[in-house]
């Protein structure tokens, strides 16, 4: 029944960023345009050559994610601390656990659909094949990204609370996804343009792994984080 | 919950044992790097270039024990609650960053000389460079976060996960590409230069011991002064 109640409550958490989200549409607008130019930029760095740029498709993807997502994170707080409004969540009875949940949730479901929008674009504008692979493709998405929102959401609870916030985020953060990126872009690359040593497979366990352990660990840890 | 956050007692100078441990750091140091000169040959194909072997290996192991140490003690301050432990995680952060940095350079030059490239992507040194960073982070943390009780805090979840990522990066670009030898350690190396890389980790190990301990005892001399000031500024004695 608790845990009903909590699933509940973190559920509740989702909605209320969500729909504050969608009410201003302001960043996700923001993210989605950056990323579009963020894979343009790329193209301009790399380009013209399309063989060339197909090989790099894949790192340039997720990069494009990582940079574009980051900004999501402090978000989800800043909101909350201009109004005051952190300490009235932590006031409510209850776990602060499904606080992490909620808003867990909410950047995913932030962060997916910008790449809804950015992986065809990026399927157009990199001439990628995008209809044989998207089964595997969602798939590896799902849990790069899955390990990216959680270690960003976690990390944002603090770097959201400091002067320095847009660029403690990423120093924080980037430097431990690098596992991520590696399994991520090379599952994706093998997806993209071919698998001969059959290595995708391993890429997506390292991936589940490293979602696992990190998933609990900043489960476990977010109290000691958030407690004021 | 016990919070230890109140002003630490802490002496206006270093404790005698700081300085006598200085000396015998220095003096293991000298001993054990004229002894790496003196008793080991030239590598045959590496000739002296291979002394490098008893800084970079030394000061790689003591990195990893000082990121261990970050580790654990960041487990206890969150059990614990006193600041002391969040102090010394702090000092072995720092330690750990420098002799991470230190053993990227000499590894670099090392590998200048043998390889014929700077650097290579290779796991291991991929990994150094990855703890760096992440360590870096931790400390810019630090530095961005004022309030004591909450920096301590946040730095310690910060130090746990960092360290719980360690193998997970080495695996990931271990598997990404390899082209490092066989890690030096006494079994793996010639028995010419076993001894002096013993005396060199023991060496370094002081160091370590040393650097810790006066690193701690300077943070904590800081939130004295930090909190002596608030104190005064409170009272409305001075202002700050």
């Amino acid at each position: 029944m608790s845990l009903r109640r909590e699933v509940g409550r973190a559920a509740a958490v989702a909605w209320k960023d969500l729909t504050a989200e969608r009410r201003t549409k302001a960043n996700f607008n923001a993210v989605v345009f950056l990323a579009v130019l963020i894979l343009l930029l790329f193209g301009f760095a790399l380009g013209p050559d399309a063989e060339a740029l197909r090989a790099a498709a894949a790192g340039v993807l997720w990069l494009t994610v990582l940079f574009g997502g980051v900004l999501a994170f402090n978000r989800s707080y800043q909101l909350e601390l201009e109004n005051g409004a952190l300490e009235a969540l932590l006031l409510y009875p209850g776990d602060r656990k499904a606080i992490f949940l909620g808003k867990v949730v909410a950047n995913l479901a932030f962060v997916l659909l910008v790449e809804a929008l950015v992986v065809p674009l990026a399927a157009i504008l990199y001439d990628l094949p995008l209809l044989r692979p998207l089964p595997g493709l969602a798939g590896v998405l799902l849990l790069g990204t899955f390990g990216f929102v959680v270690l960003g959401t976690f990390y944002a609870a603090m770097a959201s609370r400091v002067r320095a916030r847009e660029v403690l985020l990423p120093l924080l953060l980037f430097p431990m996804l690098i596992p991520v990126l590696v399994a991520a872009v090379e599952a994706t690359a093998a997806l993209l343009v071919g698998d001969p040593m059959g290595e995708s497979g391993a890429w997506v366990r390292l991936l589940a792994v490293f979602d696992l352990i990190f998933f609990v660990a900043s489960v476990l840890a977010f109290e000691y984080v958030i407690e004021e | 919950m016990n919070d230890r956050h109140d002003i630490l007692p802490a002496g206006r100078h270093a404790p005698r044992w700081h300085t006598i441990l200085g000396w015998i750091t220095l003096l293991a140091f000298v001993g054990a790097q004229a002894t790496g000169f003196a008793i080991s040959a030239p590598d045959r194909d590496m000739g002296h270039l291979q002394k490098i072997m008893y800084v970079h290996v030394p000061a790689a192991w003591m990195a990893m024990i000082a990121f261990f140490v970050v580790f654990i003690v960041s487990l206890i301050y969150l059990w614990r609650r006193d600041e002391r432990y969040d102090l010394l995680a702090a000092a072995a952060a720092e330690v750990g960053v420098v002799l991470t940095a230190l053993t990227l350079a000499l590894g670099s030059i090392w590998g200048r000389a043998t390889w014929g490239i700077w650097w290579t992507w290779d796991p291991r040194l991929t990994t150094t460079a990855i703890l760096l960073v992440i360590y870096a982070g931790y400390l810019a943390l630090r530095a961005f976060a004022e309030e004591p009780e909450r920096r301590a805090r946040w730095s310690a979840a910060v130090g746990i996960l960092g360290f719980l990522n360690v193998p997970i990066v080495y695996m990931s670009v271990r598997w990404w590409r390899t082209i490092h030898q066989v890690q030096s350690s006494p079994s793996t190396v010639d028995s010419a230069y076993v001894l002096g890389l013993r005396l060199n980790a023991i060496a370094f190990l002081l160091l370590f011991l040393y650097l810790l301990a006066i690193r701690y005892h300077a943070s904590r001399a800081e939130r004295v002064a930090e909190a002596r000031l608030e104190e005064a500024a409170l009272m409305g004695g001075i202002h700050v």
